[in-house]
């Protein structure tokens, strides 16, 4: 491989890290809080996809507005899914949440699927994003390096946002002590649903660059990198934004740069990182900036 | 004035409360005192709205605040230091006092009461930017403490405050509780420590398998032969 073409798997790479530190945040925040494996998170994906897709050529909207649209509407989507699937069952043994989320996946999945037909949707083209730039030798999408960028911005707000505001004060509290930050005068519930809304918005903006990107959406089309974003955010800590995010990032250079460097094993693209989960379940469960939870599921 | 009428509380089968009513005045210090498993934190946990009883009322100044949710009756001027600090330990002290805040939007008072808090623990100054888990025992239940004045609350309920504490540092606790007091504020205060509570209170409620037994003057339930057999060692 020369050089040309390990810059081009590079930044192919950093972006496919990216929209999988982006969903996995929304994993790993939701965890934090309450514990539970949101395995809805990779469908809040792809309706984000779906809404931004349905902006532009049902509403004729902008692309700006309908990334907007989407966002927002994705946003709603998981607060309402916490509202329906997962508040009523705050005082249920945990594994109750756990069943409860996967049967939202397999509802909205099959929603869509009875919505949308299961027949792929083209996204159209925004050409401005998706015409190659020459560098030389090395030809890359603007979209390549926009997506990055947009991701990094994200995370950047975000962590302003716990860091420095004070719901994000009261997030970090009840990630520890849901009890005593009630009697802290906290809105837990209101909390929740910030945080349900946070992680949706940023797997809405995953979804919007995704279709981009990648052209093609369907009722499934969440389900692997909703699992490769759930392996991220595993790898990088659960419960830790910044491990989500550097999860996602060594996931999406694992699956490009094994496959350009050993084209023969292109097809197992998707067993790595499996693999790597069952890897780091066995050398190191909490991750690379995880702390210790008492419980996991 | 908090008033207590009847209060029962239930867990599943177990009848923790059995119908309690007790009465704090307004600028006292009353103290409940009792065994291991008597009902004390039920009884302040149902107060602060994070355990629903099952029937009597609790009232705070004249307001009924049974069926209110912890942050309601929060916003009402009552707040509560729980049982065992429970303080954040991945908060710096600053994050923990600004939690402590949390429905106060008025960020001058908010600092004012910083500052206050620093005042009456120095300690906790010098420590400001260290995790809160990293603080000693004694110094986690000063922040404890220091949080739960952060809402500048009427109504301070303390549920064992000196527990696991060296004998020096359990006198600055009930020390600091005074002058919490003198302050103006109505302290509502849960102890094991008998004597010490004893010594600080106006009136003081003995609570027995989830039934207040006795009742009186601080001063006068030193000097009562049941309570010195049975909480004070003699
Ligand atoms: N969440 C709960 N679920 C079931 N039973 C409970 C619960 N909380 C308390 N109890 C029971 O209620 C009774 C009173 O408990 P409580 O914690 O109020 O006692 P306490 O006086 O504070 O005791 P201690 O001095 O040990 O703190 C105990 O028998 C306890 O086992
Ligand atoms: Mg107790």
């Amino acid at each position: 491989m020369n050089s040309d073409m390990f810059i081009q798997h590079f930044f192919n790479a950093l972006m496919l890290g990216s929209l999988y530190g982006l969903i996995a945040i929304g994993y790993t925040m939701v965890y934090g809080i309450l514990r539970l494996i949101n395995f809805a998170h990779g469908d809040i994906f792809m309706l984000g996809s779906y809404f931004v897709f349905f902006g532009v050529t049902a509403f004729h909207m902008p692309w700006w507005a309908a990334a907007l649209f989407s966002i927002v509407a994705t946003a709603a989507t998981g607060i309402m899914v916490d509202r329906v699937a997962y508040r009523p069952l705050r005082e249920a043994p945990r594994i109750s949440a756990l069943i409860s989320a996967i049967g939202v996946s397999f509802f909205i999945e099959n929603m869509c699927l009875v919505l949308f037909t299961g027949v792929p949707k083209p996204m159209p083209r925004l050409e401005a994003l998706v015409q190659v730039l020459q560098f030389g030798n090395i030809r890359i999408l603007p979209l390549t390096l926009i997506v990055p960028v947009v991701s990094f911005l994200l995370v950047a707000g975000l962590l302003w946002m716990l860091y420095r505001t004070k719901p994000g004060l009261a997030m970090r509290a009840i990630s520890k002590d849901i009890e005593t930050t009630r009697l802290m005068g906290v809105k837990v519930n209101r909390i929740i649903a910030l945080t349900f809304a946070i992680g949706s918005a940023l797997a809405a903006a995953a979804g919007i660059m995704w279709a981009l990107r990648y052209p093609q959406i369907n009722p499934f089309m969440g389900v692997m990198p909703g699992f490769k974003a759930f392996i991220a955010a595993v790898f990088g800590g659960i419960g830790s934004v910044q491990g989500a995010m550097i999860g996602g990032l060594i996931l999406g250079f694992m699956e490009i740069m094994i496959v350009a460097f050993f084209p023969a094993l292109s097809g197992y693209r998707d067993a790595f990182a499996f693999i790597l989960l069952i890897l780091i379940l066995f050398v190191k469960p909490t991750g690379l900036m995880g702390e210790k939870l008492e419980d996991k599921i | 004035m908090l008033k207590i009428e009847n209060l029962k509380v239930r867990y599943g089968g177990i009848q923790a409360i059995r119908g309690i009513s007790l009465e704090v005045p307004l600028g006292k210090i009353v103290t409940l005192i009792g065994a291991n498993g008597a009902g004390k934190s039920s009884t302040l946990r149902s107060i602060a709205g994070l355990v629903k009883s099952k029937s009597g009322t609790i009232s705070w100044k004249e307001k009924n605040i049974t069926t209110m949710l912890p942050e309601e009756i929060l916003a009402q001027g009552v707040a509560l230091c729980p049982e065992g600090r429970r303080i954040f330990p991945q908060l710096t002290v600053l994050e923990n006092l600004k939690l402590g805040a949390y429905i106060r939007s008025d960020k001058n008072a908010v600092e004012e009461s910083i500052e206050r808090a620093f005042k009456l623990f120095p300690r906790l100054k010098e420590r400001s930017w260290q995790k809160g888990g990293t603080l000693s025992g004694g110094e986690q239940q000063m922040l404890a403490l220091a949080r739960a004045l952060m809402s500048d609350p009427e109504l301070l309920m303390m549920d064992e405050p000196s527990l696991g504490l060296a004998p020096l540092l359990v006198e600055e606790v009930f020390r600091v509780i005074r002058e919490i007091n003198k302050e103006g504020k109505t302290v509502l205060l849960v102890e094991q420590n008998a004597f010490g509570a004893l010594q600080i209170a106006d009136y003081a409620y003995v609570l027995e398998v989830g039934e207040i037994t006795l009742e009186g003057k601080g001063e006068d339930l030193l000097r009562d032969e049941r309570v010195i057999s049975a909480y004070l060692g003699g």
